[in-house]
Formats: C-alpha cells, sequence, structure tokens
C-alpha cells in the first residue's frame, strides 16, 4: 500500500515519527475505550455494592466503597447483613415473576407467529396495495401509546377486563404485531424468489409454500422477534401502569412498588430487586446478543 | 402479460388468500390503533372531565385551554431541555463509540456489548441506581454524583440534578443518554460498515490521510443513518414515560406531556387526558410520517 501512494502526505514522515505516533493514537483509543466502559459500568457496581449492605453500612461518607462487612462475613457475626436486601426484594419480587413469564412467553409467540405470517404476505406473496397496507400498519409502532391509551382504559373498563397479565398478554400481542410484522418482512425479502416460482410450478398454494418452504427457514427471524418481544413485554412499564395493578401486574410494577416505598436507607432492596428484575433480560441479552441487536436494528426499519 | 387477461374470479383467487392470511392483523391494527385514535380524538372534543358520560361536543376548547396552560406549557418546556440533552448526548457518545470501534480494535465484540447492554435493562430498574447517583444532597451529606465529584475533588461540580429547577430536566436525561447510546453506536457501526470498501481504497491510493478519509469520503455516506438514529432517538424522547416515574414520581418539576396525561388521566380528567394524548401523536406525527414516506421511496428506488 505504502508503494502506491508514494506521494502522500503521510510519508513525508519519518517511519519512526510515524510508527510513534501510529502507536500513540492506538493507546489513545483504547484508554478512551476503557474509560467509556467504566462510566457504562458505574451504575453495575453501585447496584451490585449497595445491595450487600445491611441498612447499618448505608452512609453517605462510604456510600462509593464496598461493603464494611461482606454479607457472609456478617452473617457469621449474627445481625442484619446485606442478604436481607436480597430476601425483601425477592419476596416483593417473586409472585409477579411467574406472571410475567406467563405474559412475556405466549406474548412473544403469537405476535411473532402473526408476524410471520404478515411479512410472508408484504414481501413475498403481494396484493394490490401491499406496500400501502404495510406501511399503515408500521405506524403503529411508532405512535405514542398515549395516543390510544384514554379509549383503551374505557375498553378495558366496559369490558371488564382484569387488571393483570391476561389483559396485558393481549395488548402486547396487539402492539408487537408491527415490529413482528417488519422484522420478518425484512427478513423475507432476501428469499430468493426462484424458491417461490419452484413452489408454483409445483402446484403449491399459498399456505403449502408458506409452511413447508418458507417456515422451515425462518427460525433466524423467529429468535429475533421472540427475544425482542420478550423483552419489550417484560420491560414494558406504561401499559402495565395503565392497565394493572400491584396486585396482579408485572415485575415492573412490583419493583417500582419495591423502589418507591423505599427510604434512603433501604436503597439496598431497591437495589437488588431491580437486579433480580433485569436478571431475565439480561440473560437473554447475554447468551443471546446477536439476536437481539438485530430485533434493534430493525428498529431503524431500513 | 398473462394477468391482465385474467378474469376478476382468478383475481380474486390470487389476491384473496393473502389478504384472508393478513387479515387479523388489518383487523386489529384498524381498531386498535387507527379506530383507538379516532375514539381518543372524539373524546378529546367533548366535555368528559370526569367519570359522568360527555354532555357535548365542544370542538377544540379542550386543545385552546391546554395551549394556553402555563402547566402544559412548562411540560412542553421540559420535554424540550430534555430533548435537547437526550439527544446531544445519544449522537455525540453514539458516533464517537462507533468511530472508535470502527476498525481494528481487539475484542471489539466485549466493547460493544457492554457499551449497548443498558438496552437490556428496564427504565424501571436503572431508575432505582440513577435515583441513588442524581441525589440531590451536597457536601458532606452528599451521596452518589455528587459524593463521587467531592472525593475526586472536582467539588465544584456537585449540582442539585433534578431538583433544579431551571435545569433538572437535562440531569433527567443523563440516565437517557446512558441507556441509549449504545443503541445509536450500533445503528453508525452499521452505517459504517455499509461504506463500500473501494471507496475506502481508492481515497488511500489517492493518498488522503486517516483523517481526510474520514472527512471527506466515509462521514458524508453516514448521513441517511445519522437520519435515522435522529428520528428514532427524538420519537423515544417525546415518549419519555417511565425514567420519569421511576426516578422523581409524577411530580411537576420533571412534568412533560406523558406523564402530565397519567395524572390527568388517574383523576378522570378523560377529555384532556386525550386532548394531551392527541398533541402527543401530532409531534410524532411531524417525525414519524416524513420519515416512513422517505424509508419508503427509498426502497423503491433501491429496487
Amino acid at each position: 500500500m505504502t508503494a502506491a501512494a508514494p506521494t502522500s502526505a503521510a510519508l513525508s514522515l519519518a517511519p519512526a515519527a510515524r510508527t510513534r505516533r501510529r502507536i500513540l493514537s492506538r493507546t489513545a483509543k483504547y484508554v478512551l475505550l476503557v474509560i467509556f466502559v467504566v462510566v457504562v459500568l458505574t451504575p453495575v457496581y453501585v447496584l451490585v455494592v449497595t445491595s450487600l449492605k445491611p441498612p447499618a453500612d448505608v452512609n453517605p461518607a462510604t456510600s462509593w466503597g464496598l461493603p464494611i462487612r461482606w454479607p457472609w462475613e456478617a452473617a457469621t457475626e449474627g445481625g442484619p447483613t446485606g442478604f436481607d436486601n436480597w430476601t425483601l426484594a425477592w419476596n416483593a419480587l417473586a409472585p409477579s415473576l411467574g406472571r410475567t413469564f406467563a405474559m412475556t412467553i405466549p406474548a412473544a409467540l403469537i405476535s411473532s407467529m402473526l408476524g410471520s405470517m404478515n411479512g410472508f404476505v408484504f414481501s413475498l406473496w403481494r396484493f394490490p396495495h401491499a406496500n400501502l397496507v404495510f406501511t399503515l400498519v408500521l405506524f403503529g409502532m411508532f405512535i405514542p401509546y398515549q395516543a390510544i391509551m384514554t379509549p383503551l382504559v374505557q375498553m378495558k373498563t366496559t369490558l371488564g377486563m382484569p387488571s393483570n397479565v391476561v389483559t396485558l398478554l393481549i395488548v402486547h400481542i396487539i402492539y408487537g404485531l408491527p415490529i413482528c410484522t417488519l422484522i420478518f418482512r425484512n427478513y423475507y425479502e432476501s428469499v430468493p424468489f426462484e424458491i417461490l416460482e419452484a413452489s408454483r410450478v409445483d402446484g403449491a398454494g399459498m399456505l403449502r409454500t408458506f409452511g413447508s418452504i418458507i417456515l422451515p427457514i425462518s427460525v433466524p427471524a423467529f429468535v429475533v422477534t421472540i427475544i425482542w418481544q420478550f423483552t419489550s413485554a417484560w420491560n414494558d412499564f406504561l401499559f402495565a401502569m395503565f392497565l394493572s395493578d400491584t396486585s396482579g401486574g408485572p415485575v415492573s410494577l412490583a419493583l417500582n412498588n419495591l423502589a418507591q416505598g423505599a427510604q434512603l436507607s433501604n436503597y439496598g432492596a431497591s437495589m437488588a430487586g431491580a437486579l433480580i428484575a433485569s436478571a431475565p433480560t439480561l440473560l437473554v441479552y447475554i447468551i443471546l446478543g446477536k439476536y437481539f441487536v438485530g430485533g434493534l436494528m430493525s428498529g431503524s426499519v431500513k | 402479460m398473462p394477468a391482465r387477461t385474467r378474469k376478476p374470479l382468478s383475481r380474486i383467487r390470487s389476491w384473496g388468500p393473502p389478504l384472508l392470511l393478513v387479515a387479523p392483523t388489518i383487523v386489529i391494527i384498524a381498531v386498535f390503533v387507527y379506530g383507538l385514535i379516532a375514539v381518543n380524538t372524539q373524546v378529546s372534543m367533548t366535555d368528559r372531565h370526569s367519570l359522568q358520560p360527555a354532555t357535548r361536543f365542544v370542538g377544540l376548547e379542550n386543545y385552546f385551554a391546554l395551549l394556553t396552560e402555563d402547566r402544559f406549557l412548562h411540560s412542553l418546556w421540559n420535554l424540550l431541555i430534555f430533548t435537547i440533552v437526550f439527544i446531544a448526548g445519544t449522537m455525540l457518545f453514539g458516533f464517537l463509540w462507533a468511530w472508535l470501534l470502527e476498525k481494528g480494535v481487539t475484542a471489539e465484540g466485549v466493547f460493544r456489548s457492554i457499551y449497548l447492554f443498558p438496552m437490556a435493562v428496564s427504565f424501571v430498574a436503572s431508575g432505582v441506581v440513577w435515583r441513588w447517583l442524581l441525589n440531590s444532597a451536597e457536601g458532606d451529606r452528599a451521596s452518589g454524583l455528587n459524593r463521587l465529584f467531592e472525593s475526586m475533588g472536582l467539588g465544584f461540580l456537585q449540582n442539585p440534578w433534578w431538583s433544579d429547577p431551571t435545569w433538572g430536566m437535562a440531569a433527567i436525561a443523563l440516565p437517557a443518554v446512558w441507556q441509549l447510546a449504545g443503541y445509536v453506536m450500533a445503528l453508525f457501526l452499521a452505517g459504517f460498515r455499509g461504506v463500500p470498501i473501494e471507496l475506502r481504497e481508492a481515497a488511500r491510493m489517492d493518498g488522503a490521510s486517516e483523517w481526510k478519509l474520514y472527512r471527506h469520503v466515509i462521514f458524508p455516506q453516514l448521513g441517511p443513518v445519522a437520519l435515522s438514529a435522529l428520528v428514532i432517538v427524538s420519537h423515544m424522547s417525546l415518549k419519555v414515560f417511565d425514567l420519569i416515574m421511576s426516578i422523581t414520581k409524577a411530580i411537576y418539576q420533571t412534568e412533560v406531556p406523558a406523564t402530565y396525561m397519567w395524572v390527568v388521566l388517574t383523576g378522570n380528567d378523560y377529555a384532556k387526558a386525550a386532548t394531551i394524548a392527541t398533541i402527543m401523536l401530532l409531534l410524532a406525527a411531524v417525525f414519524i410520517v416524513p420519515y416512513l414516506n422517505y424509508t419508503n421511496r427509498k426502497e423503491r428506488e433501491g429496487r
């Protein structure tokens, strides 16, 4: 490469100076990257450390330090330990955890299934004005949900729907449809048309083509939409606030309840609770991060 | 073309099945997105300010009342400050991180995953720790970031964070930046990766320095990505609700239209809640509709 550009301005520097400059800029880059890692992870440090401090150890002066007595040390000495925070948080959140799984998993599966059918039609088996209809469906994912919340709350009352995860399950399926449709449509756009032509020649109808040719190759897109739907339903707070109550609502509501009830001295329990409530989505992110990013990027439409 | 000569019946036979397959979604979206938006707009034009049913149509009266109300204007002002800091922060850090990671970094995947991880956490959970970090106490009683500044000899940086009446909303934007800068980074990284390799090669052949390569060749290619990021981040900003509820609860100091709407609806003022919601929808549409049009057009050109 250097030989190809003999007049390059960079070449006018002596080779030694150039190497030095390159090493310097590389070092600066890594120093910056590591500083940002520290900044991004600071809240995690605070969460973990504070959750392990018994109320007696909570003191502004030492609030950034490690626990004076680690819970396992304190446990042998008797008295309250940092583990009490975790017990308290667990007791506050445990009833809602099961409900939240029962809500998020079916919501993710059902909207993904519908999304794949829609994506198939909007990309491979179109009807006239399919693009317009698709755009109209897509709009649903960009609206501020406040715009439908007042009538939705009234509708829930009129129909006598319960203030718990059952109602939220339905709501998450409905408002997850646009993004699932989008992800599947983008995914199917890359399917070669010849595959469809071949199946048409074979005389296969739409459903057979979908079921025997398209569905089997859709696994990656299903992973993306299921993860995406699971995460957004799990982390949802808006619908939970408007449509459910703490006795029947998801873990986000229970966590908020725990945190809002806490005094400064009791931050440990809220922090333990935040870690417990985040564990499922964080695990999914750590194990299946690649697919999570896939869902994220689809939010930018193209 | 044979399609032209087809009889109407066969046209129905070929359009019917795909339409039937998407029919459930079309019906659901028609009812729960467009239908409810219509009902919401209708409610916003009535006098239903309590649990009692509406007695009459009042036209745009609620809108005029709201747009001249100090409290609502205050919430819009808060939203504006939040949005400016949020957009500036996420775009700046997102771009910087993507640029740093763009090429030849050892363990790139690790850095990327760490920068992006806050996206996987809910605002409610991160609100717990940010409430602690943004504690307003200063001096001896300081904890959170104020304590950290003090112990690092940066005591002058101590401030009341979101309790500050003027700039409090800027402090609320910090957790939002923390949470979403990684997302903007992911978008920009995809943008960097999308720059054709031949362009870089050609610029290098011409003897362009590394900086000139970025300045004149690569950055101009990132325009569409920057636009996407801007639209997505702005519309997220408009929706901010969870974070504020979690850090400060619904108080006047940090009120934005989304939390104001919550307060109003829990007070059973349906018409006013619907009015706030319609204004939020209009604000979102200002960004989203042109954006959807733009991507649609681009897609058609790309075919």
